[in-house]
């Protein structure tokens, strides 16, 4: 395998359902003879699973022959959560996570008094009759919401 | 065979901890000083930034465990960590470019009272406890990330490639900070009377420190093109809390500001009493055993 195949498999520690490919922070991976440079990107700056991506990454090339690797850190452009595959969006809604909805290109931050309407599917039953639990959640990623009409609980990886 | 053998740092940067491989922060990314720098200024300048994060994000993680409702503590805890990672970018950038081998940790862990840079704001004791409550902590969130969004949207444009890359990140998670404040001084201001009246008094509580924060600073002068010159946020900065206030039938609280010592305050290294106490507490692991890792 290529060390971009290598690389692009290893899934997100937090999210493990995603690859670092779907996940939109795998930014680049170079190889020169044996020496990989892997270019990954934090999605928030204090995301404590970004040390642990490294080790991964590591671990994974080593494991795949690569006798000398290095990771290295790009903050810009800075990622948001436009970059996730489609393929990823899908593999979060089949495990129960609603995906974030697309945002496109951004102008000034408006101030948000209330919080967003509802535009959130339940992944469970498809109803938009949702509201949030919680603006954050388990990780600095998600916040937490609820189905009006299955009742169950869900997480929603929040647009940024 | 040791128990505690598994727990040990095993050479691969696993350990969330100060001293074990929390050194590669801005690792790859570039870092070249721009052209005609005072790197004494520009040092002082992160430290600025990076001292209004790390203090915040400390006084945030006190509520860990004592907020009002399970979905705060993990709020608080939220904000604390995005405003650790601003510090430990900004740090990690003034240790860079003292160019004293120093790294983030040196500069957190054992500077004294008077090297902080942060503004007071972000230092006094807002609770829990007796220093205030939960009104309090929103009212300071509330202003803090105003400004701090304010500043990190100017600052994306600024000469110095990480201070740039550094604000076009914090942006999108400060906005979330200060929606956050925004819509709990919403709530706590249309609640019961008794909310009410503490939301007031937490504007109250934190209105004197507020001046502080757009004071022209000689070092911000000194820096064209990579600071931002904070005396010219102040109109956007008062037109997004006029806009929370009249939302939340507030009136902006008239409380004179709090006076500097012969012109200077946070921003040269003069605090005020909580200051040290907060410092204590933080540093007092890594001072106690200096090198220990986990």
């Amino acid at each position: 395998m290529s060390a971009r195949e290598v690389a692009a498999a290893v899934l997100d520690p937090e999210l493990p359902v995603l690859t670092l490919a779907d996940l939109g922070v795998l930014r680049d991976v170079h190889e020169d003879g044996d020496h990989v440079v892997v270019t990954i990107t934090p999605t928030y700056s204090g995301c404590p699973a970004l040390d642990e991506m490294r080790a991964d990454l590591t671990r994974s090339l080593t494991a795949a022959g690569y006798t000398s690797v290095e990771v290295r850190t790009v903050l810009a452009p800075a990622w948001t959560t436009d970059w996730i595959s489609d393929d990823g969006l899908r593999k979060l809604a089949e495990h129960g996570i609603a995906p974030p909805s697309r945002i496109g290109r951004r102008g000034p931050v408006p101030l948000n008094l209330e919080p967003p309407a509802a535009r959130v599917a339940c992944p469970r039953c498809g109803s938009l009759r949702t509201r949030e639990l919680s603006r954050f959640g388990s990780t600095a990623c998600k916040a937490l919401r609820a189905c009006g009409d299955c009742k169950e609980p869900f997480e929603h990886v929040k647009e940024i | 065979m040791n128990a505690y053998e598994g727990l040990v740092d095993t050479g691969e940067e696993r350990h969330w901890a100060f001293g074990t491989g929390f050194t590669a922060a801005l690792s790859g990314v570039d870092r070249a000083l721009p052209a005609e720098v005072d790197t004494e200024d520009l040092t002082a300048y992160c430290l600025m930034l990076g001292d209004d994060a790390l203090i915040l994000s400390q006084r945030l993680a006190e509520w860990c465990s004592r907020a009002p409702e399970l979905e705060e503590d993990v709020a608080l805890a939220n904000i604390a960590l995005d405003l650790l990672g601003q510090a430990r970018l900004l740090l990690t950038r003034a240790a860079e470019a003292d160019g004293v081998a120093c790294d983030e940790d040196t500069l957190a862990f054992t500077r004294d009272e008077h090297e902080f840079r942060n503004v007071r704001l972000v230092e006094i004791d807002c609770g829990p406890g007796p220093g205030g409550d939960f009104a309090a902590t929103i009212a300071r969130l509330l202003v803090f990330s105003t400004y701090r969004l304010a500043l990190l949207q100017r600052l994306t444009g600024s000469r110095d490639p990480v201070l740039a890359a550094v604000a076009a990140k914090g942006v999108k998670e400060v906005a979330y900070h200060r929606d956050h404040a925004a819509q709990w001084t919403l709530r706590l201001a249309g609640g019961t009377e008794f909310s009410r009246e503490r939301m007031v008094a937490g504007l109250e509580r934190v209105w004197p420190f507020v001046d502080e924060l757009f004071a022209p600073h000689p070092v911000e002068a000194r820096l064209p093109g990579i600071a931002v010159d904070s005396a010219t946020l102040r109109a956007e900065v008062d037109e997004v809390l006029d806009t929370v206030f009249a939302a939340a039938s507030l009136a902006r609280p008239e409380v004179s500001p709090l006076a500097t010592v012969a012109g200077r305050g946070g921003r040269d290294g003069v605090h005020t009493e909580a200051m040290g106490y907060l410092l204590a507490e933080m540093q007092h692991v890594h001072r106690s055993m200096p090198g220990a890792t986990w």
